[in-house]
Order: structure tokens, then C-alpha cells, then sequence
């Protein structure tokens, strides 16, 4: 995991065009150190004494504030998950549980089943996952690169579907998983059904398509006059130095496909294929409390996880890539 | 000849990599959305064949009693997001922007409740909201002689606590796209404020918030489009109780076409997706026209 970690910094080339562009001023400013980027206020007020004072209370009741609201109640499932119910609910503030019960979580885990409803998301993000990544990328490929024919018609038609909101192709959606045109396949209870149409993403296919405009163009000629097929430029060039932006599209398409609940709430019916988030509502009614706090950390402990491995991904401002990038 | 052949094999390319975005926006995106103008003028439910009913479908809904209902809490729940939701990430990414040490664990924290799944943060939130006093956050409040308020249990008390947790969900993710625009304040603008004797509020007021002024109403657009399609929250807390005072349109949109015992009119729930898609569309062309503008 720590490799992972290190790499990540590794994976923006430098000279290599960022979602920014080529010519706007180096992002980095944000992570540089301090003193280099001036802020709201000077040094000189900083100095002052009146200033510093309510500088330090203001930036560190912002920092109780966060750690308390936002932090806070994560840890305190995460104590609640071990505590035994009684004691939660006669004392649920207490700061140390009472008695530990570590065997809340192999009871969540292994008897009401919570590994059978984990691997169906993760399923169901890896679906989601490699259908935004192949969709996006071949899509922004002929977008960007091949530029057939119609391609600017074929962009505003991928672009126009961003007017529609998601929730308003919810029954129209399904009825078309239930049946789909030409084949009759039914896709309903089926992890397919679950994630294929998360590959209509406009988002994604408009970001790749922009980052590959700001590729080289000098490269891909000089490619091309070397004799490069279609193929070959985009296994050999355009891939190799997409990195970036595939790695902001996969940190985003799996944390949606584990956050997912609508979509998946309608299409799988059937209890034995629905992700955690469709089926802990259910379990929460049936099971006791300390048993299903336990599950609700389980099922938050990989996206938490995966956030803290890719917080730089997540942390520079996806939108500000897709607006302005 | 062999130019031909080239040709001939670049366009087999061309469609092999047009395949899978034609394929997937086709059957997912863009025929869902002709199929939903078709369906609402349908009456379909999967066991009669559909047939053409004209606009029976959108009169049905205007006339039941529960789309008022539905409209008011809809724009209630946008209304109290907007007035204790907006804010909230703005002054806090303002606060933040000044942070001189350990800003990545600030914005890391505003964060972490975006990743955490939404199902996941009702299920345990809906614990924090029992009404008993012995329930978390009455027993917070109940430290400074407070409460115990009835967070879910009461009609008037149930649309702002599912408001305070909607917030608290979403708040990070837009302090990182306003933290992000911060970056890019020309320090000179700051300094040349100075000169002219602008004190930090002054400089905030005149230098901060008009460079934000962009992006701040894009934030806007987006939480209105958002919170007016807020269906998981209603759901999951109060299933659109107490006494249909959570009930919002999405809620009704699913209760037409997928509630037990009333569900299957797929043209009912597809004539009111489609009214509420129009509603927000106007918002929704705002929004483009004012990304292209920025992005060009």
C-alpha cells in the first residue's frame, strides 16, 4: 500500500499537460511551501499582535470544528462498532466503551452476511470502473484524435445528455435494462444491469476528450508520419501520458459506484446482488444495533481508505479540472 | 491503392473505438431519453400493451392532491439547503484559504464526509437524531438545557434535519472547488488593496468574494439542480413521513412506478420526471453557457 502511496506524486509528469493546460501558471502553488504564495492576509498583518491572536482563534476553532463534526462522527461509530448495545445506549457520548466487543464485526461480516453484499460492490465499482475508463477513453480518442466525420455533432449529442438530470432517466432506464432494444436481454438482477449504464457519463468523456486536446499535437504528427496506425497511437502514445486524468476518472468512478444507491435499489431486486448501501437499510431493521454499527463501519472503511491513499486526486478540485481544464 | 487500404483500415479503427461510447450512451442515455417523451404519453405498466393516452398522464398527476405536497417540500428542502447550506462551505473555504499550516488536514477533514457512503451516513445519523433524551444529539443539547427536540417524529422538525445531515454530507466537496478558485487570486489584487489601506475584512469583501463570484453561482446552480432531485435522504430517514411532510417529487416519482402496492404506472412517474426535468432544464442551460464561457 505505501507504494502506492509514493507513487501517486509520480504519476503527474511534470512538463506533461496537467488538466491546467499548458499555459496557465503552475497549480502546485497550493502545496508550495509556505511564505511563497501570499494569502488573504500579509505578513505584516500576521505579525500584528491583535491579528495573531484572532488568527489563532479562528483557524483553530475551524480545526476543533472540523475534527469534531467531520471527524468526530466517523470515530465515534468506529468506538460504537466494538462497543456491546447496552452500553451505547445507556451512555452513547461515553469517550471509551465500557466493555470491548470485537466480535461485532465478525458477526456483522459473517452472519448477517455483510461479506456476500461487499463483494457485490466491489463487484459492481470494477463494473462501473472499467466501463466509465473504456468508454471514456476510446470515446475522447475519436473525439480528440480521429476526428471523423460528424464528430462535433456526436460531441454535442454526448454533451446534451449533461442537460438531462440522472434521477428524471430512472424509470425510462429501467424499463429498457428490463428489455433491451434489439436483443431482449434482460438485465435486471444482474450486475450488468448495475453498472453499464454508469458509462453514459458526459463528465467523463468531455474531460478525457480535453485532456487529449492538450496533448502535443507535435508528437502525435510525428508519430503518425512515422507510420503509427490508429492503434498503435493510442496504445503507445496517447495511453502512456493519459495517467492523470485516468487517475482522477477512476478515483471518482469507483467512490460514485460505492456511494450508489438509486440505481442500484431499482435494477437488483434481488437481495443476494444488492451492493451495502441497498441492503443495510434492510438489515438495520432486523438486526441489533451494535451488530449493524459494525456493518456501518465495515461498508465506510474502504471508501475512507481509499480517500486517504488518493487524497491528492480528490483534493485539487475535480470540477475546477472540468471547468476550466 | 495502398492509400485506400490505409484509409479503409483507419476508419475500421475509428469504429472500433466509436463502438462502446455509440453502444453505451445509446442504449443507456439517449434512447432512455426519447423513450421517456414516448412513455409519458403512454399508459403502460408492462402487463397491457401501451397505448397512446395523449396527455392523460401529466393531468393525472397535476390533479393528485400529493403533487402539491411534493412541490412544496421539494422546494422547502432547496430553500432551507440554500439558506444554511450555501454559506457554510464559503466561509469556511475563505477561513481555510488563510491557513498558513497543515491546510491539506483541514481540507482533508471538510472532506471525509463526502466519501462516505450517503446510505451509510443516514443509517447512523438516523441513530444520532433519536428522540429520546437519552439519543446523541439531544444529549448534546441537552448539556446547555436544550431539547429534547423531536429531530424526525414531528412534521415541522423532520425537512431541516434531514436538511443538517444533506449538508454535512455535501459541504466538502464544494469548500475543495471554491479552495480550488482561491488559488488563483492575483496576489497583486491583495497587495494593491493594502496599499490603498483595505484592513482583512475589507480585502475579503472587495478582493476574495468577487473572485469567487463565478464560481459561486455555478455552486449555486448546482445545489438547486441537486437538491430538487433529493430522493435518499427523504427515503431513508422518514420513507416521506411523518404525515407525507418529507414526501418530495422524486419520492413520488418512485412510489408511481415502483411502490408495492400503487407502483407500475411508468407513464405517471415519467410525465412528472419529465415536468421536473423542465423545470430544472432552464437552470441546467445557465449552467452550460456559463462552464463553456469559463472553459473557452
Amino acid at each position: 500500500m505505501s507504494t502506492l502511496v509514493q507513487r501517486t506524486p509520480a504519476t503527474e509528469p511534470e512538463p506533461a499537460p496537467d488538466l491546467a493546460g499548458p499555459q496557465r501558471p503552475p497549480r502546485r502553488r497550493r502545496t508550495a511551501p509556505e511564505g511563497e504564495s501570499r494569502t488573504i492576509t500579509s505578513a505584516f498583518e500576521r505579525r500584528r499582535p491583535a491579528t495573531r491572536a484572532a488568527r489563532v482563534v479562528l483557524n483553530g476553532g475551524l480545526l476543533v470544528f472540523l475534527l469534531i463534526v467531520c471527524l468526530g462522527p466517523i470515530l465515534w461509530l468506529a468506538k460504537s462498532a466494538i462497543t456491546p448495545t447496552q452500553d451505547t445506549l445507556r451512555d452513547p457520548l461515553a469517550l471509551w466503551p465500557n466493555g470491548v466487543d470485537w466480535t461485532n464485526l465478525r458477526t456483522a461480516w459473517v452472519e448477517i452476511d455483510l461479506r456476500l453484499y461487499f463483494w457485490n460492490t466491489v463487484v459492481i465499482a470494477l463494473g462501473s470502473w472499467a466501463t466509465q475508463m473504456v468508454v471514456a477513453v476510446t470515446g475522447g480518442y475519436v473525439l480528440s484524435i480521429l476526428r471523423p466525420r460528424g464528430s462535433r455533432v456526436l460531441y454535442g449529442l454526448v454533451l446534451s445528455t449533461m442537460f438531462v438530470p440522472a434521477v428524471v432517466l430512472l424509470v425510462p432506464l429501467y424499463l429498457t435494462v428490463l428489455d433491451l432494444p434489439f436483443t431482449h436481454w434482460n438485465l435486471v438482477n444482474t450486475f450488468w444491469g448495475a453498472f453499464l449504464p454508469a458509462g453514459a457519463s458526459a463528465f467523463n468523456v468531455a474531460l478525457v476528450k480535453r485532456f487529449f486536446d492538450n496533448l502535443p499535437r507535435e508528437l502525435i504528427d510525428a508519430a503518425r508520419v512515422d507510420g503509427c496506425g490508429d492503434f498503435r497511437l493510442f496504445f503507445g502514445i496517447v495511453l502512456p501520458m493519459s495517467r492523470p486524468v485516468l487517475g482522477v476518472v477512476s478515483v471518482f468512478a469507483v467512490l460514485a459506484a460505492w456511494k450508489d444507491f438509486v440505481w442500484p435499489l431499482v435494477v437488483l431486486p434481488d437481495p443476494a446482488k444488492q451492493p451495502l448501501s441497498v441492503r443495510l437499510p434492510r438489515l438495520a431493521a432486523v438486526t441489533e444495533l451494535d451488530v449493524v454499527l459494525a456493518a456501518l463501519l465495515i461498508s465506510c472503511a474502504l471508501p475512507i481508505a481509499f480517500f486517504l491513499v488518493f487524497q491528492r486526486l480528490f483534493l485539487r478540485g475535480g470540477l475546477e479540472g472540468a471547468v476550466k481544464g | 491503392m495502398s492509400t485506400l487500404l490505409a484509409r479503409a483500415r483507419g476508419s475500421a479503427a475509428t469504429v472500433v473505438f466509436l463502438l462502446p461510447m455509440l453502444l453505451v450512451f445509446g442504449l443507456f442515455s439517449w434512447w432512455p431519453i426519447v423513450r421517456s417523451f414516448v412513455m409519458s404519453l403512454q399508459q403502460t405498466n408492462l402487463v397491457t400493451p401501451a397505448e397512446f393516452v395523449g396527455l392523460d398522464n401529466f393531468r393525472a398527476v397535476l390533479d393528485d392532491p400529493l403533487l402539491t405536497t411534493a412541490a412544496q417540500n421539494t422546494l422547502w428542502f432547496a430553500l432551507l439547503a440554500l439558506v444554511f447550506g450555501y454559506p457554510v462551505p464559503l466561509v469556511l473555504a475563505v477561513v481555510m484559504s488563510d491557513v498558513r499550516r497543515a491546510r491539506g488536514l483541514y481540507s482533508m477533514l471538510a472532506y471525509l464526509p463526502v466519501v462516505v457512503p450517503p446510505a451509510v451516513a443516514v443509517l447512523l445519523w438516523r441513530f444520532f437524531y433519536d428522540a429520546e433524551p437519552t439519543g446523541v444529539f439531544n444529549t448534546i443539547l441537552g448539556w446547555f438545557g436544550l431539547g429534547p427536540v423531536p429531530w424526525l417524529e414531528d412534521p415541522s422538525w423532520a425537512m431541516p434535519s434531514l436538511v443538517l445531515e444533506a449538508t454535512w454530507a455535501a459541504a466538502g466537496g464544494t469548500v475543495i472547488i471554491y479552495l480550488a478558485a482561491l488559488v488563483s487570486v492575483p496576489p497583486e489584487l491583495y497587495d494593491a488593496a493594502e496599499v490603498d489601506g483595505a484592513g482583512i475584512l475589507a480585502k475579503v469583501w472587495h478582493v476574495t468574494l468577487p473572485h469567487l463570484r463565478g464560481i459561486m453561482l455555478i455552486t449555486l446552480i448546482l445545489q438547486i439542480i441537486g437538491t430538487s432531485q433529493v430522493f435518499l435522504e427523504p427515503y431513508l430517514f422518514t420513507d416521506g413521513g411523518p404525515d407525507n411532510a418529507t414526501l418530495t417529487i422524486l419520492l413520488l416519482v418512485y412510489d408511481y412506478a415502483f411502490a408495492n402496492t400503487t407502483g407500475g404506472d411508468y407513464g405517471k412517474a415519467t410525465a412528472l420526471s419529465l415536468m421536473l426535468a423542465g423545470a430544472l432544464a432552464v437552470l441546467s442551460v445557465v449552467y452550460f453557457r456559463l462552464t463553456r464561457r469559463w472553459s473557452e
